[in-house]
């Protein structure tokens, strides 16, 4: 399971003020509580600052990257922005994202051709977002289809089927695990990524939400999330998924987990 | 006549109920339109400040939203030829490029609650359509959602349509959206800013002296 720490992301206020003030340090720490927390990708995203995005984002990518040795999720949806960030990106990073839309597929496919990253991909039709489980498949086989004729291969494709709220439809749950089921299933060798947060919009207790949810992705198959890796009970509850679902050997990661205090021993 | 058992079905979202105790005001000789204002969107009012509040949940709105327009179906017949008056038109959409309708829907839904006139141009709206649709409509208010930074400079080029077709005077400007701040309403020239959907309706009725 790969984990995307969430937490550099300006709609989140610290985050805008810290960017403001360029707090270096403050920035910097939070990159640094996401990789000790397990993140394997530290998501970057400026996008409430819509005159500056560029500037910003690039200012991200240089002080996260000084501050931690991993490589980062740029995150936006504007191609200008993106081509800049990834020219100051050590290492490969993962490209966030393209999608069906015409314009945004034409703009961003000659970015992330450019050198070898990981992508993800949104399941959005060419003019809606997706409700069915078919119209989610259905874009990612488009996707799928014309990425790797562009030479990207195709373990490098993370297909978001994208997240819609339950207070909304309470559809869109299944609507989402059957897809990440289906597209796992139909594309083998794909990986498939989610942000968790979006299913418990209009509701409380999302922490619980989101959590729950995760579990339920993982049982379909889901190969990678972006989360916020310091939320202790979520962490917990993805090793411990992890590990039922046969992907920790000898129990390993999750004994490790708490023998070093990250798993706490009695949740009453 | 008070319409306290309606208003308590409207909120709860007890949709059987609240047709019943529709009819029974209808047959006991109300006024459609008193049933409405003092009944339906009453209730909504009552259901948008308590979502502001945090005390219900976007479900529980959703669902007494639906119960509204299930009783205003059931008093449609009731109404004479002048038919039932309007808070206002408003005209609503996601801007071009973007395709979040979530957000949007929910504005319109409790807009609608609110007794105002929803013409909903769904997403990807273009300036000229918006421009066209506001003179053709008349519209009051021009309600605008963007959830991506490349798309909300969308909304500034509508707000400059508006002013290129002389319209700009005849109509307020509420934006909203994930990224969007009031900050950005005020740089682009929006008459105000909603955070949320029960916000929305209260940016409205403001922007129209409507208490």
């Amino acid at each position: 399971m790969l984990i995307v720490g969430e937490i550099i992301n300006t709609s989140r206020r610290r985050i805008a003020a810290a960017v403001e003030k360029q707090d270096a340090a403050f920035i910097g720490q939070v990159a640094k509580d996401q990789a000790d927390a397990g993140a394997d990708f530290i998501d970057v995203n400026a996008g409430t600052f819509v005159d500056r995005e560029t500037e910003y984002l690039c200012w991200l990518v240089k002080t996260v990257q000084d501050a931690v040795d991993l490589p980062l999720c740029l995150d936006s949806p504007s191609p200008a922005a993106l081509s800049a960030a990834v020219k100051l990106h050590r290492g490969e990073p993962m490209i966030n994202s393209i999608s069906l839309e015409k314009d945004r597929f034409d703009a961003m496919l000659p970015i992330v051709t450019a050198q070898p990253c990981r992508i993800v991909a949104l399941c959005m039709t060419e003019t809606a977002m997706p409700v069915t489980v078919e119209e989610r498949v259905q874009a990612a086989g488009e996707l799928i289809k014309r990425l790797t004729a562009e030479g990207v291969a195709l373990e490098n494709i993370y297909v978001d089927p994208l997240v819609q709220p339950v207070s909304v439809d309470t559809r869109m749950g299944n609507a989402v695990l059957d897809a990440i089921k289906t597209i796992m299933n139909d594309f083998p060798g794909v990986n498939t990524i989610c942000g968790l947060s979006n299913i418990s919009f209009g509701l409380p207790v999302r922490r619980l939400i989101n959590s729950t949810f995760l579990t339920l992705c993982m049982l379909q198959g889901l190969s990678a999330a972006i989360l916020d890796p310091t939320d202790k009970r979520l962490m917990e509850n993805l090793l411990s998924s992890r590990m039922i679902l046969g992907k920790d050997e000898y129990c390993g990661d999750f004994i490790d987990a708490y023998q070093k205090g990250i798993i706490i021993k009695d949740l009453n | 006549m008070s319409y306290q058992t309606l208003l308590d079905a409207v909120i709860k979202g007890d949709i059987k109920a609240a047709i019943e105790e529709t009819l029974k005001a209808i047959d006991a000789g109300q006024n459609a339109q008193d049933i409405l204002d003092q009944g339906l969107i009453e209730a909504m009012n009552v259901v948008g400040d308590k979502f502001s509040k945090g005390a219900i949940f976007v479900p529980q709105m959703l669902r007494s939203a639906k119960t509204m327009q299930e009783c205003v179906e059931a008093l449609k017949p009731h109404f004479q030829e002048n038919a039932m008056t309007t808070k206002g038109n408003i005209v609503l959409g996601t801007v071009k490029g973007d395709l979040h309708d979530i957000g949007k829907n929910l504005v319109g839904m409790m807009l609608e609650g609110a007794g105002f006139n929803i013409i909903d141009l769904g997403v990807g709206v273009a300036p000229e359509v918006f421009v066209d649709k506001i003179k053709e409509a008349n519209a009051d208010v021009l309600g605008m959602s963007a959830l991506l930074s490349t798309t909300m400079p969308s909304m500034s080029l509508t707000i400059k349509a508006l002013t290129d077709s002389g319209l700009r005077d005849t109509v307020k400007v509420i934006i909203g959206g994930a990224p969007v701040t009031r900050k950005y309403a005020e740089d682009i020239g929006a008459d105000s800013y909603a955070s949320d959907a029960g916000s929305a309706v209260l940016e409205a009725k403001k922007l129209l002296n409507i208490t």
